[in-house]
């Protein structure tokens, strides 16, 4: 294809998207455009499968059995989410196993919030309040995203998330009502959870270059400070309704902004976490590895089986 | 290891809606594809029924030539009921 073609292709392709057109798997995208969704789809199903660590590693010591029952359902949905944007991110021409092969690599990116260690039952209750409400702000914004696929697939993840935010803030809520130590360690959780959670919603908007070009391909339909103001304003009240303490304390409310000034996020410890010197970054992908490697033989078993019942006749299903 | 195969997964949400396409997933073979499409697209009793199609027999138009395989029906305004001019007094039809 000549450059001049090229050129009124990718045209016609910002067009479509400026009418709010979506794009599918088969159709004509500019090179970039493949890229950059591969990359941003892949990060957000690592960060779902990832992310069903620090909370899996609770579901044998819940206090209940109604505690136990949601946790394990809300990890399980989490590995539902990370099926979904796989298969999503595959229709752009990269196989699961490339994908997987760059997660446990460590060449591929996933959320940082995921690398700090999930310390007592409070930090359940904590992640699912705080990092599920963030990751729901996130991904509620991307319903509209000009990927199809893409777009269907966060469509089923908001449905299902409101659920995990609202069995976390139960947990918070029990603990306040309950004994002193239990109040303790609820806020102890929220003291320790609630600056990652800010840093989740990326860099500053100032130093988050590729910003314009996202907005324009309404893969981000909202800024990083944007979201980050929403969440802070969402969440003081919620925190002050059952007596938790917002561990900042620059935080205000701005009548004339009409919304909660907050304190300097340290963005040092956000890169230190983003490129590998988290507290656990190690361990999380040690984790993952350790899965794959030992789930190598019902991988091939399967496969073995499934040649082998090839010859039978399948079921019809019309 | 390679990838075991694609399937494309297509849910009956009630009896008395069509089969609808709402996503894929990857199965060593069609009965772990139906039992993983259980538990990756039906959590919440979104469907009574599911059919499994490995992706590597779906046959699909492509985009580049859709203006072509779609023109014939572009300039045929009388399949539609309003090309036909009839007075208004007739009502219902
Ligand atoms: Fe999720
Ligand atoms: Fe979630």
């Amino acid at each position: 294809m000549s450059e001049m073609e090229i050129k009124s292709l990718e045209e016609r392709f910002n067009q479509r998207i400026a009418n709010d057109e979506k794009i599918e798997a088969k159709d004509w995208m500019p090179e970039k455009y493949r890229k950059t969704h591969i990359r941003q789809i892949s990060q957000h199903a690592h960060s779902e499968i990832v992310g069903m660590l620090p909370e899996g590693n609770w579901i044998t010591r819940c206090p209940t059995l109604r505690r136990k029952v949601a946790l394990l359902a809300k990890v399980q949905d989490e590995g539902g989410h990370g099926l979904y944007l796989y298969s999503a991110a595959e229709t752009l021409g990269i196989s699961r196993e490339e994908l997987i092969e760059q997660l446990l690599s460590g060449e591929a990116k996933y959320s940082s919030i995921f690398n700090y260690p999930a310390l007592t039952w409070a930090d359940m209750g904590a992640i699912g309040w705080l990092v599920d409400g963030a990751a729901i702000m996130n991904q509620v914004a991307l319903i509209n995203t000009s990927y199809g696929p893409y777009s269907r697939a966060m469509i089923r993840i908001c449905k299902e998330e409101s659920f995990h935010q609202r069995q976390g803030y139960e947990i918070m809520m029990a603990l306040m009502n309950g004994t002193q130590d239990q109040r303790d360690m609820a806020q102890d959780a929220l003291n320790r959870w609630w600056w990652p959670s800010l840093m989740m919603f990326g860099p500053r908007d100032a130093e988050s270059p590729n910003t314009e070009q996202s907005m324009r391909w309404k893969l981000k339909r909202k800024t990083n400070d944007e979201l980050r103001q929403a969440f802070v304003d969402q969440t003081v009240p919620q925190a002050e309704l059952i007596g938790l303490r917002i561990p900042d304390d620059k935080l205000k409310w701005n009548e004339d902004r009409k919304h909660y000034d907050f304190g300097d996020i340290d963005w040092e410890e956000f890169w230190q976490v983003v490129n590998g010197h988290g507290p656990c970054n190690k361990q999380r992908l040690e984790a993952r590895r350790k899965a794959h490697e030992e789930g190598a033989w019902v991988r091939d078993a399967a496969m073995a089986y499934a040649e082998k019942q090839s010859n039978k006749p399948l079921r019809v299903a019309v | 290891m390679k990838d075991w195969p694609l399937w494309e997964v297509f849910i009956r949400s009630k009896n008395g809606l069509e089969h609808r396409h709402c996503g894929s997933l990857h199965a060593a073979d069609a009965q772990m594809a139906l039992e993983n499409a259980r538990d990756v697209y039906t959590r919440r009793s979104e469907g009574v029924s599911i059919w499994v199609v490995p992706s590597a027999m779906i046959t699909a138009s492509q985009p580049e030539e859709s203006a072509e395989l779609f023109d014939p029906a572009a300039d045929k305004a009388y399949r539609h009921p309003t090309f036909y001019v009839l007075p208004d007094e007739l009502k219902h039809m």
